[in-house]
């Protein structure tokens, strides 16, 4: 035996888990050294540009490309006709290159590569396309109307019985619940109803999509990009391309954001083809303003939320509906959204409906805790209000009601073990929590939920003949997980944190392993890790008994070194890794331990926020006057890391609940696409954003660890309504929360304008 | 597109008039490389006037000051001497973009711009602010508030630069004040902003006042009306209040993506009240 077992987890004494070293990639990205997506050349690189469609609405007659051609200095165009019908990856293609139709403003219909950038763009202008004009919708409710146009001919929306016989713009239903909400209703003292509708909000990355991609003429691939997930890239490109897995090799860049947007690809099957079809390396980055018109921002929403309670605080029935558009194609995070809604109350009565609906609109792609946001926000709104009504004060409402280990959730399976009382508690005990409040000032709280997840795997670890360490994984590093898989690879040998180096290999050189998303790298690479040192230990035992010639169950491994498991045993000198390293090559070869699994019981992570505002009641600007976000990692692996999750979820949520917004014109064209007037959060916006870590560790990780990268944007939104509430004594149910829908709300309850 | 940046202004000029095509003058660059990149303007000839080593002095002058047009607006913030005759025209140039604007944003380029939202020109239209202009046919000073005359559109003819602005003395008891309104506290655009610049009688009533408002029509606003509310009062409630209503009902905003027209209208009141309570404490000393 290795180690202790694995419900031991809350005793276990950590040596360097819990420490709060450097990461290993900070230097390098301070300093500028650092390669992101677009800071890659090759020689003979042509640029690659995208032309996009200005309609939000048309079917595509024609497209000639002769006189775009015939500029010198273009070498290649790719349009549709380029890309062979594909039935696994139907949408992806349909939206990275439009077909029959362009079916959003900033849709793709044609891509040029030249040899220079200024060449592909002016002949960009040549290629001649015969649209014929569409009507368009673009908001959720319009686009679920009778009389609404249709995107897709063939959308029989499913999940409804019987099938409907006309199409429609609803992808599918789903429902969610148990019991029986109008019994429970019947028995409320008091029920509290409302609509909302949230804005699409951008991840609003730093870093555009960028890409370099080459295929020779025997048909290898190599791409380089910028990405979450460079083992789905390849996958998804090699279907495009008719190309065998095998032969694309993908490298995942560092990244400069990705927030659940850099999950999907965009331009990277294009630079392939323009590569397959000039023989030349394609690099394509996007501007600013395709990022917003053409990547995936989130889903803009509309619901209904309906929650009864009794005089002494209990939940009695909750009932709600969800309508989000995901943009052209069907797939927006309804299902998680009606999932998660209610998951943080243990409710005998709840009911959810959702409704996936297409828009003209870019195609969504998931953003932190997908779906989920917009729930909290209407559902946290009506249990604060709720709270209010009744006399009890917010934080014991929910604890009142608060889901626990045994608990069947609203969305079916029985809560495992799970920390959300426990962060309610640590607000209740907050100093924050009772903190005098001034004029025009008010407070706000709101919980949240995320599932969190696991998925492929693979995770390789080499012990060098110095006794450092090589750690291989295949999830991209989008929020310092290299330093967390340091920590945890030298916990488990005993090793110190700098004698491990992990690094993101390439899908030529490491088993597969699903995108870094879903809160899963802590934890998934993380118990890889894990397992690969436990295996690479039993390797340095067996080295070690056989120099020591006794059985290798009779060697254990405590301290980073091989001792005798016992007096019986013998007496041997502890070996250390780099002792039973260095000899390696006498006793057997290279050492080295690894793990490929699809890792199951990944753990939930609950939070609740704790907000301060001060509205100005004649502007109806909102500021930010203090923040507490209070969450369970399970076991905080670093520190300060997990903290920045924390705090990077709160800030995203601010702008999300504040400014950020997807302003459509009544043309069907996004009207922001830039950061002067997409208003993501400046920091000179943002008091500092305090944090309480909660540590309920998760049994399905041998340290604990529950991801912590997105439950942190899901309670915001409905914190900061809260507190706006109570300092300017208006319910706000639409997002932004911007100053004139603030103004004009205290206009009206004054009756003034 | 040539780049030129000569060392004096009349070369300046002369390279202006003589080219053909589309030609821009760049101070800091940081409107028109903007305009640049993202293809709004594609520029034939482009003249740095960086180089002119005279456009970056601040003198003083008949108890006001001459800003070059290539200071940027980290220079004038700190001068001393014109933060203390003019902070409200200081303020509302400091408030231009971030540290990092601030090292290159020009107040000459501010105005010529001709951006309705442009944050200095309020406050540069209550100063009576004066800009001395270089052109083929020689000088002609004018004041700030006939430069432009619509988004992007001014006054000035080809081969015309802008080479200082004067900011003028002003009578003891004054004080001016600029605030603008944006959705978060900087890297904005004003949605509304509101200049005023008062003086006031030894016995505290308000002797003379400009009232000057942004973002609230197609070209910055000088409302009389709204000075005229204030003029004879000692800015009490009425006369605040009065004012308020008079800058509200100067407005003619648009509805747009920065803010609706209701919204622009209530605020320019509120902004402006607010304004004319801090100029009125800088009057006082
Ligand atoms: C990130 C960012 C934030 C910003 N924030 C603000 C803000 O908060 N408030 C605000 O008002 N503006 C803002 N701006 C706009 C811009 O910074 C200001 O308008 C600035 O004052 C322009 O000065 P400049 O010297 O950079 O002008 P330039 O870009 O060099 O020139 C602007 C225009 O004026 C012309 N011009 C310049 N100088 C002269 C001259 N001497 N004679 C004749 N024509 C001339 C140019 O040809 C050009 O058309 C911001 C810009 C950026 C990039």
């Amino acid at each position: 035996m290795l180690d202790k077992p694995k419900d031991a987890v809350l005793d276990r004494e950590f040596k360097v888990v819990g420490s709060r070293p450097v990461r290993p990639d900070g230097v390098d990205k301070v300093t500028g050294r650092a390669k992101f997506g677009a800071d890659v050349s090759a020689p003979g690189m042509l640029i690659g540009k995208v032309l996009r469609s200005p309609h939000p609405h048309a079917r595509i007659h024609s497209i000639d490309i002769h006189a775009a051609l015939a500029v010198p200095g273009v070498k290649a165009i790719v349009t549709r006709d380029d890309f062979a019908e594909n039935k696994k990856h139907k949408d992806v293609l349909c939206n990275i290159m439009a077909r029959d139709k362009a079916l959003y403003e900033g849709h793709a219909v044609a891509a040029i590569a030249a040899t220079t950038g200024a060449i592909a763009r002016k002949a960009l202008k040549l290629i001649k396309i015969d649209y014929d004009i569409l009507p368009h919708v673009t908001d959720v409710d319009e686009a679920m109307a009778d009389d609404a146009p249709i995107l897709h001919d063939t959308m029989i929306t499913r999940g409804v019985d019987p099938a409907p016989e006309k199409p429609s713009n609803v992808a599918q239903r789903f429902d969610f619940g148990h019991g029986d909400v109008e019994d429970g209703f019947a028995k409320a003292d008091v029920i509290i109803e409302r609509s909302f509708k949230t804005e699409a909000a951008h991840q609003g990355y730093i870093e555009p999509h960028a890409c370099l991609a080459s295929v020779t003429e025997d048909g290898h691939g190599e791409l380089w990009c910028c990405t979450q997930g460079h083992y789905a890239v390849r996958d998804v490109c090699a279907s495009l391309l008719g190309m065998e897995v095998s032969k694309l090799r993908v490298t995942a860049s560092e990244i400069g954001g990705g927030f659940g947007g850099k999950t999907t690809v965009f331009l990277e099957p294009l630079a392939l083809m323009m590569s397959r079809k000039t023989g030349r390396p394609i690099k394509m980055v996007m501007d600013r303003d395709e990022v917003f018109r053409a990547s995936g921002p989130t889903a803009s929403t509309s619901s209904w939320v309906k929650v009864g309670a009794t005089k002494d605080g209990k939940i009695t029935a909750a009932s709600a509906e969800f309508r989000y558009q995901g943009g052209a194609f069907k797939g927006s995070p309804v299902q998680f959204g009606a999932m998660c809604a209610f998951a943080c109350y243990a409710l005998e009565n709840v009911k959810t409906v959702g409704f996936d609906v297409v828009t003209n609109r870019p195609k969504q792609a998931a953003y932190r805790a997908p779906g989920a946001p917009m729930a909290a926000f209407a559902v946290e709104s009506v249990i604060e209000e709720l709270a209010i009504k009744l006399g009890i004060d917010p934080v014991e409402f929910r604890l009142k009601n608060a889901a626990a280990e045994g608990d069947t959730s609203s969305y079916g399976p029985k809560f495992p073990r799970i920390g959300l009382v426990e962060t309610l508690e640590a607000a209740k005990a907050h100093e924050h929590y009772s903190a005098p409040l001034g004029p025009n000032q008010g407070r706000g709280i709101g919980s949240g939920y995320w599932f969190n997840f696991g998925g492929a795997t693979s995770v390789s670890l080499n012990v060098h003949p110095d006794g450092t360490v090589a750690l291989v994984v295949g999830t991209p590093d989008i929020g310092g997980s290299r330093a967390s898989m340091n920590l945890m690879a030298a916990e488990e040998l005993g090793i110190p944190y700098d004698k491990v180096n992990t690094i993101v290999a390439d899908t030529a050189s490491l088993g597969f392993n699903e995108t870094s998303h879903g809160s899963r790298v802590t934890f998934a690479s993380g118990l890889a890790t894990i397992e690969a040192a436990r295996n690479a230990k039993n390797e340095c035992c067996a080295r070690a008994a056989m120099i020591w010639e006794i059985e290798p169950d009779a060697v254990t491994w405590e301290d980073g070194c091989a001792k005798p498991a016992g007096a019986n045993a013998g007496n041997f000198e502890p070996m250390t890794l780099a002792d039973i390293a260095k000899i390696a090559e006498k006793t057997g070869g290279p050492i080295s331990g690894h793990f490929e699994k699809n890792p199951a019981g990944a753990g939930a992570s609950f939070a609740t926020h704790m907000v301060d505002v001060e509205v100005d009641p004649d502007t109806g600007r909102v500021e930010i006057l203090r923040f507490t976000v209070i969450q369970d990692a399970g076991k905080a692996i670093h520190p300060s890391y997990v903290e920045g999750q924390f705090q990077g979820g709160a800030v995203q949520g601010v702008g999300w609940a504040l400014n950020e917004e997807y302003i459509y014109g009544a043309d069907g064209k996004m009207q922001n696409p830039g950061f002067l007037d997409y208003r993501i959060p400046v920091c000179s916006d943002l008091p500092m954003i305090d944090t309480v870590i909660v540590e309920v560790p998760n049994p399905g990780h041998p340290y604990g660890v529950r991801g912590v990268g997105e439950t942190g944007i899901v309670p915001p939104m409905a914190a900061i309504a809260n507190a706006i509430s109570a300092a300017a004594g208006v319910r706000m149910t639409e997002l932004p929360m911007s100053p004139p829908k603030v103004l004009k709300a205290i206009d009206d309850a004054n009756g003034s304008a | 597109m040539r780049y030129e940046a000569p060392d004096t202004i009349d070369q300046a000029v002369q390279m202006l008039a003589e080219a053909d095509g589309l030609t821009r003058v760049l101070a800091g660059g940081t409107d028109v490389i903007v305009q640049l990149r993202s293809g709004m303007v594609e520029p034939d000839l482009m003249v740095d006037i960086k180089r002119i080593e005279a456009m970056h002095a601040i003198t003083a002058e008949g108890g006001g000051f001459r800003v070059g047009a290539a200071v940027s607006g980290a220079q004038l913030g700190e001068h001393e001497g014109v933060k203390a005759l003019w902070p409200g025209v200081v303020e509302a140039v400091e408030l231009i973009g971030s540290t990092q604007v601030q090292g290159r944003a020009t107040m000459a380029g501010n105005l010529c711009n001709a951006s309705p939202a442009a944050d200095s020109v309020p406050a540069l239209v209550v100063a009576e602010a004066v800009a001395s202009i270089v052109g083929p046919e020689g000088r002609r000073d004018v004041p700030v508030d006939e430069i432009t005359t619509g988004p992007g559109k001014t006054t000035l003819a080809k081969g015309e630069i802008v080479e200082s602005i004067l900011l003028p003395a002003r009578p003891a008891n004054s004080g001016d004040a600029y605030l603008r309104f944006i959705p978060r506290t900087e890297m904005d655009i004003a949605v509304v902003g509101a200049g005023i610049s008062l003086t006031l009688n030894d016995d505290g009533t308000c002797a003379a006042a400009r009232v000057a408002l942004g973002a609230v029509a197609e070209v910055v606003l000088l409302v009389e009306p709204a000075a005229d509310a204030l003029i004879g009062s000692r800015l009490d409630e009425a006369a605040l209040d009065a004012l308020a209503a008079a800058a509200s009902a100067a407005c003619r905003p648009i509805d747009d993506k920065r803010g609706t027209i209701e919204f622009r209208t209530k605020v320019a009141g509120v902004l402006a009240r607010r304004a004319a309570v801090i100029a009125q404490t800088r009057a006082r000393g």
